[in-house]
């Protein structure tokens, strides 16, 4: 962990509602995909945790949705620095993958699967990529990861674009292993249909992102978890779903 | 030169700042990124008998210039802390440490206080009878005088370290509860808890926590910790810990002003990991600001 001020070099609409913010400063906490990092903004108590897009050479990427205050404040910024807790999270870990492995994004789940698929190809891996959006006009990022010679299926709910249905309704494919991120229904879905080992990355609200407050712990199989902390990244064999 | 040092039943503090239980766990998260040993102390994780999970999730409200938690007491259990946390946190913390209990009978205080008397580590114990987020227990021994008296008697027949009471600002007579336990032999009272708060999500109409209400920090309460602290400290001639919304340097000096010795920092912690380091270093020169040579002087130099 890490805190620090990044200063904006660029904060651009991908769509209507997200965006792609690109950040200049220390991000040698930085050493996983599927870490997070934990922004302090204005006149808001809490900070708003987003996972890491990418990140080389001291600039980070992070792609948010507008939701709330907080997203709604980071869109309008132009320039300027964030008092930024970078390196949370454990991120995932690509030792288990195997050589053809499946990442599969929901919606705002797809961009730190960016960074994990750069890494899973460095390591000379086949990376195939399913991206679930509910209609063609939410779709973002197809083409940066077709660029990293990830092989790219985008699934729309309402068949605007690409298959139409949900992510597992494109996961009839041969895969060693899989990486997921997105909406809970959709990681349930995804638990459900995979026919391998995998990893899930879990969102859930922080208090402060680093492992001390006990805000945002789950039950695992192997005990109580922090998502913020021991997460937000779980095996799919520890996982207990709630409910 | 700025002195910082204050006394807390005997045991001397380099600087009367001390993390607040449950917003600094047992040290070592935050020892990843500065040497806590610059600490006056701190308050470990709240530890009952038993292991907890605490309540479902969500857990965590935000607010206007502060936060909601109901987490709910999660914690190992008293035995794994003896046998894990403590041997951990001793890798990290060299100063004697608070002890933060808490129970669902009064004979879960005795029997938790007790095991832990015996770890050198631990310098005092607040025994938390405030707590918001459990049923059946916690807060329901820090309402009313005689269940917080019972606690304090209890715990201090089985333990040989000070025992401070950390008390509930949900009640309608503070003082009264100070009394009696000061009354039942408490070396020292904390104060205060969370508030009990809640907040609802206009989207879905239903509370943002899942345990519908929880406790209310950060700066928000920090006028009513004030208060109530200079309420407390004026009626009992024990020791106080004054905590509740204290995010800055200026804050702890007001904080003693009103009379608490010692000063715990809570929800600051969540939001800047280096919020009690950020405090002790601007000590000094807040401190010369406003003409104070020892901070030890100041304790309740409210006119």
């Amino acid at each position: 962990m890490n805190q620090g001020f990044f200063g904006i070099i660029e904060n651009t609409p991908l769509t209507d509602n997200v965006f792609r913010m690109r950040l200049s400063g220390d991000t040698s906490n930085i050493t996983a995909p599927g870490q997070f990092v934990n922004i302090k903004l204005d006149g808001l108590y809490l900070r708003r945790p987003i996972s890491v897009c990418d990140c080389e050479d001291g600039v980070l990427t992070i792609i948010y949705k507008v939701v709330g205050k907080g997203t709604e404040q980071m869109s309008k910024m132009r320039e300027g620095a964030l008092d930024v807790l970078s390196g949370l999270g454990n991120g995932y870990d690509t030792s288990l993958s195997g050589d053809k492995v499946l990442l599969i994004g929901g919606g705002v789940g797809v961009p730190p699967l960016y960074m994990l698929a750069k890494r899973l190809i460095g390591e000379g891996k086949s990376v195939s990529v399913i991206l679930g959006f509910n209609t063609k006009s939410e779709v973002f990022l197809e083409k940066e990861f077709a660029e990293l010679g990830a092989d790219v299926t985008v699934t729309t709910v309402d068949g605007s674009y690409g298959v139409k249905g949900f992510v597992t309704n494109a996961m009839d494919v041969d895969y060693s292993y899989f990486y997921t991120c997105g909406p809970e229904p959709m990681l349930r879905a995804v638990y459900n249909t995979s026919k391998t080992s995998g990893q899930f990355s879990f969102e859930e609200r922080m208090g402060c992102g680093f492992g001390a407050c006990m805000g945002c712990s789950c039950k695992t199989v192997t005990g109580y978890k922090r998502i913020c902390k021991d997460g937000p990244v779980l095996q799919k064999e520890e996982i207990l779903w709630q409910k | 030169m700025a002195e910082m040092k204050v006394k807390l039943c005997g045991i001397e503090l380099d600087n009367p700042i001390i993390p607040a239980s449950g917003t600094f766990g047992y040290g070592y998260e935050f020892s990843e990124i500065y040497d806590i040993n610059i600490l006056g102390t701190f308050s470990f994780k709240g530890t009952t008998r038993d292991a907890r999970f605490g309540n479902p999730t969500p857990r965590i409200a935000e607010c206007t210039a502060g936060m909601i938690n109901a987490v709910g007491l999660q914690n190992p259990g008293v035995e794994r802390v003896i046998s894990e946390e403590i041997p951990k946190m001793k890798k990290c913390f060299h100063k004697k440490v608070m002890a933060n209990v808490s129970g669902f009978s009064v004979e879960d205080y005795a029997y938790t206080c007790q095991r832990l008397d015996g770890c050198d580590e631990i310098g005092w114990f607040e025994v938390n009878v405030s707590c918001p987020n459990v049923h059946g227990g916690g807060m329901s021994f820090g309402t009313s005088p005689e269940a917080a008296a019972e606690v304090t008697r209890a715990v201090k027949a089985v333990t040989t370290k000070p025992v401070f009471i950390k008390l509930s600002p949900n009640v309608t007579d503070i003082v009264a509860i100070a009394k009696a336990c000061e009354e039942a032999g408490a070396d020292g009272i904390s104060l205060i808890n969370t508030m009990l708060g809640m907040r609802i999500d206009l989207k879905t109409r239903k509370p943002v926590i899942a345990n519908k209400m929880g406790g209310f920090s950060g700066s928000a309460i920090f006028p009513v910790a004030v208060r109530m602290v200079y309420q407390v400290a004026q009626a009992v001639n024990i020791p106080v810990i004054g905590m509740g919304g204290v995010s800055t340097a200026e804050d702890v000096i007001e904080m003693m002003l009103a009379g608490a010795t010692a000063v715990e920092v809570g929800a600051a912690n969540l939001i800047d990991p280096y919020a009690c380091k950020n405090i002790i270093e601007q000590l000094p020169s807040v401190m010369k600001k406003y003409g104070i040579e020892k901070l030890s002087d100041i304790i309740g130099g409210v006119r």
